[in-house]
């Protein structure tokens, strides 16, 4: 018998703001041009505060001048501008004529220099929201998925053109939905998921626009641009890039700006603060706290613009979001990246083996054979990381309601302390990894990859993970006797955790033991060329490619379930 | 922030205990003060004496026993309560208090946080999700984030004739520390900052061990050698300890570890040596903290510290004995000879060879 997931109730939901006039992404694009120009000046005096004097902003400049020519020599991208050797070659001329003169010779050069590469960023970074093309977008998705998933269902000649199935049985939505169209109509909603796959990108725009919510400024890997098909959607769905290649100040400062301003102005945000796909398939543990601390800043931001105790403020809501996949189109790779650092303390270049056509295959693959997404939605959150009700109101641990205002204020009054806020921010970020550990909705498939690594973990107590990784796969097989108690120990445990509110699984994971079982084994890594976990002849549990097996296990590492193997 | 801004507003202390009041008089040279006394008695003594506990106080100290009053008076508050009642404090006052609060504590002890009906002795193992320092009661208690510790060789009686002394602010938030020094600061108190809070609190806390062993060791009527011995081998252990507990080692050589650890273990004044001292003159505990008025909190972080440093695996000689001491009968001198013959490594426990 087949374990089937319950169908998903929501039938879907109504747009929340009608017309697309009325969403704050376009009206940011709308304005483009005077929106930069506000980001770049506004990024100036950042920098200038954070450099002060003329020595200082020209010594930072000539060393972004020689990180971005290293990189250009480097790392080159298919994205990156046909002009750049050029601009670049123009700034450093001017930083060398501005060298050999005297302040008073040249007053505010050095802002100019500045000025040219923060503009150049933020029109970089800035995504082009067009609403004529996120409507096509949308429907090539809508309307595409749809019929690959009953052309492959349903197989009858014609079934292609029916419509018994639709995306939202392929893709599960939990959790606090509603509670999410509700934040996002009183206030600016931050969402932020976790990171495994490219795939994410595409799928969160989906689940976006089927929860009736307007589309998100979106920050998206400069990475996945290079990804034809991808950078399509993604363009179309107002992305704007984030190139992780660039770690110079006046970049990173335009675009935190970049966001800062956004979210102040009203666009409901996205970003994964993981920064990029979980290499090792762990939830994130770390998260990358630069892009994050614009929501403090903007949240402070909005009230220093009304200073006055009761005025109504716009608030900022931060809304975790938790991934699940069976399986990981990339994990082979992320996985090989991440024993790679982890064995010895390297830099990598960030790469895609993925074009157009893997991941067409991979769409299809998807499609055709049973693969279930599921992507559960936290509460929202203030920018502290209080819980909030669906009306907005922060809450503390007892109930009662916190004026989030009161965070920023000192003698009375509500000011600026940058590093108060960075503090602020890490404790965000403290609480989104506690949320992403609770909301995450186990499968079978996660517990028995995880099951079956600790298990051989467990019978080589004198290895160390490398030497685990390198033992022969044949060499490998357990019991199916043995593995069925140890599973039925351990999802007992599991059980227990979602009593604590620690974490939470999916409907197929209760049931009779070997059929959840068989679901999982079934289900983890299915489309990779070496099956990460299968039965033998005799029935017992083998592997084809262990360290693919060990990046499903990591899925359920951070829960303490090693004790009860 | 100028010192004006501040001192428009009065500085709240809780607890008007030995410290509670020293540092009660030490802000009042800078600012308002608003001095908590639970005991309504107590209030009225300071009111019509200006005095408590040996602390004479100028016009600046106001006593007053609401919490609300003095939550809606003050953005600063100093609470410094026996660690015993801290949480149940914060219950009363967490409903006053906002997030622009800022909490600057000076206690020295654990807070036990038990699953219902459990008490320290029928727990299996204790690990550090139930033992809290009290910044991590305030955020769980309260709205306030703004915490800090104050910790430091700050002997009450001494403060209170305006001998030289320092203590160390530590707090996450650079405004907490700054904060703390401006309304700290005088001419016979300075103030470091250190980030490391839980280090700083932990350093704080497991002194008190140190200080038991110290009284005790006088009590046998040894000298500056064995105090040396001590004082360097108890070092090492708090090290150990705090490390399993969620300190980093710095903090422990700063002022609030090895300052506070030479103080103590010096001074026939603290509580803690106090009990140790009358240990070794063959008193029990019970007769000891039967006549002693206020808590030694030693005691206390000695039966937390034993099981945690169980549960950890710390090898933690000196509380370990001492805990034989306190709640099993064992004799101070017994204890004594056990650690002399204490057989370890050479290279790095090398006093006790």
């Amino acid at each position: 018998m087949e374990i089937v997931e319950k169908k998903n109730k929501n039938i879907g939901y109504e747009p929340i703001l009608d017309g697309i006039p009325n969403w704050p992404v376009y009206q940011l694009s709308k304005n483009r041009k005077e929106f930069l120009e506000e980001v770049t000046e506004k990024s100036i005096t950042r920098i200038k505060e954070l450099r002060p004097t003329r020595k200082q902003l020209i010594d930072e400049l000539e060393a972004t001048v020689y990180r971005e020519q290293n990189r250009m020599k480097r790392n080159r991208w298919r994205v990156d501008p046909p002009d750049e050797n050029a601009f670049w070659a123009d700034i450093k001329k001017d930083l060398v004529e501005l060298s050999n003169k005297s302040e008073n010779e040249a007053p505010n050069k050095e802002d100019e220099i500045l000025r040219k590469i923060s503009y150049r960023y933020a029109n970089e970074i800035a995504g082009n929201f067009k609403p004529s093309s996120y409507k096509v977008a949308r429907a090539v998705i809508k309307f595409g998925f749809r019929r690959l998933l009953n052309g492959a269902r349903v197989k009858k000649f014609g079934a292609i053109f029916r419509s018994k199935y639709t995306l939202r049985d392929k893709i599960h939505i939990v959790g606090k939905a509603k509670m999410i169209r509700k934040l996002a109509k009183k206030g600016t909603v931050v969402m932020v998921p976790t990171h495994f796959s490219n795939l994410d990108s595409v799928l969160i725009g989906w689940v976006i626009h089927s929860l009736g919510l307007p589309a998100f400024l979106y920050g998206a890997g400069l990475n996945l641009f290079n990804i034809k098909i991808i950078a399509y959607f993604m363009n179309s769905l107002g992305a704007y890039k984030v190139d992780r290649r660039k770690k110079n100040l006046p970049y990173l400062e335009t675009l935190k700006m970049y966001s800062n301003i956004a979210l102040q102005k009203g666009a409901h945000s996205l970003f994964f603060p993981g920064g990029t796909r979980s290499r090792s398939g762990a939830i994130e543990s770390r998260l990358r706290l630069g892009l994050l601390s614009t929501s403090v800043e903007a949240q402070r931001n909005l009230y220093l613009d009304k200073p006055n105790q009761g005025e109504e403020v716009r608030k900022i809501f931060v809304v975790p979001v938790t991934l699940n996949y069976h399986f990981v189109l990339e994990a082979p790779d992320l996985i090989e990246d991440y024993l790679h650092v982890k064995g010895q303390d390297r830099y990598f270049p960030e790469q895609d083996n993925y074009g157009s056509m893997q991941l067409l295959k991979f769409m299809f693959k998807f499609f055709t054979k049973g693969s279930n997404i599921s992507v559960s939605i936290g509460p929202g959150l203030d920018v502290l990381g209080n819980y909030v009700d669906s009306d907005g109101n922060s809450l503390d641990a007892q109930g009662r309601v916190i004026d989030t205002r009161d965070y920023f204020i000192s003698n009375g009054k509500v000011c600026v302390d940058l590093q108060r806020e960075d503090e602020y921010t890490r404790m965000l970020g403290n609480k989104i990894v506690k949320e992403y550990h609770r909301i995450n909705r186990a499968f079978a498939s996660h517990l028995v990859a995880f099951i079956a690594f600790e298990m051989w973990m467990k019978k080589f107590p004198k290895l160390d993970l490398f030497s685990i990784l390198r033992l022969p796969e044949e060499d490998l097989e357990i019991e199916y006797a043995e593995f069925r108690d140890t599973f039925k120990r351990v999802r007992k445990e599991v059980y227990r955790l979602k009593d604590e509110d620690k974490i939470n699984y999916a409907t197929h994971f209760k049931g009779k033991a070997d059929e959840v079982i068989k679901h999982g084994l079934d289900n983890v890594g299915t489309f990779h060329l070496k099956r990460p976990l299968l039965k033998n002849k005799k029935g017992n549990i083998i592997t084809h490619d262990l360290t693919v097996l060990y990046y499903y296990h990591n899925r359920l590492t951070g829960y303490d379930l090693e004790k009860f193997i | 922030m100028t010192l004006r801004n501040l001192s428009e507003k009065p500085v709240g202390v809780i607890g008007a205990g030995n410290f509670g009041s020293a540092i009660a008089n030490i802000l009042s040279y800078q600012t308002k003060v608003l001095l908590y006394a639970r005991d309504s008695n107590v209030v009225k003594h300071i009111q019509e004496k200006r005095e408590n506990r040996g602390h004479t106080f100028n016009e600046q100290v106001t006593a007053t026993n609401d919490m609300a009053y003095l939550a809606k008076e003050c953005d600063v508050l100093f609470p410094i309560v026996p660690a015993a009642h801290f949480r149940a404090m914060m219950k009363n006052l967490s409903p006053y208090l906002h997030p622009y609060h800022i909490m600057i504590h000076g206690t020295k002890g654990f807070d036990l946080k038990l699953p219902e009906g459990q008490t320290l002795e029928t727990m299996k193992v204790l690990t550090r999700d139930h033992v809290k320092t009290m910044s991590e009661v305030i955020k769980e208690e309260s709205v306030v984030v703004r915490v800090g510790c104050l910790a430091g060789p700050n002997l009450s009686k001494e403060l209170a004739q305006r001998q030289p002394s320092a203590t160390v602010i530590a707090s996450p938030f650079q405004e907490v520390i700054q904060t703390g020094k401006k309304l700290l600061r005088n001419d016979r108190f300075q103030v470091y900052g250190n980030n490391d809070l839980t280090g700083v609190e932990m350093a704080g806390v497991l002194k008190n061990i140190i200080a038991i062993a110290s009284g005790a060791l006088s009590g046998l009527g040894y000298g500056e050698n064995a105090k040396g011995l001590l004082i360097s081998r108890g070092a090492v252990e708090m090290i150990y300890l705090g490390r399993a507990l969620g300190g980093n080692t710095k903090a422990f050589l700063g002022l609030a570890g090895i300052g506070d650890l030479v103080t103590t273990c010096n001074s026939p004044m603290s509580r803690n040596f106090t009990v140790g001292y009358r240990l070794a003159k063959g008193e029990t505990l019970a007769q000891i903290l039967g006549d002693l008025h206020e808590v030694a909190e030693g005691v206390n972080t000695i039966r937390i510290v034993k099981k945690c440093a169980d549960y950890y695996k710390v090898r933690a000689p000196i509380t370990d004995r001492l805990y034989k001491v306190l709640f099993e009968g064992m004799t101070v001198q017994e204890a004594l000879g056990h650690l002399m013959r204490y057989p370890l490594d050479v290279d790095i426990d090398f006093i006790q060879d």
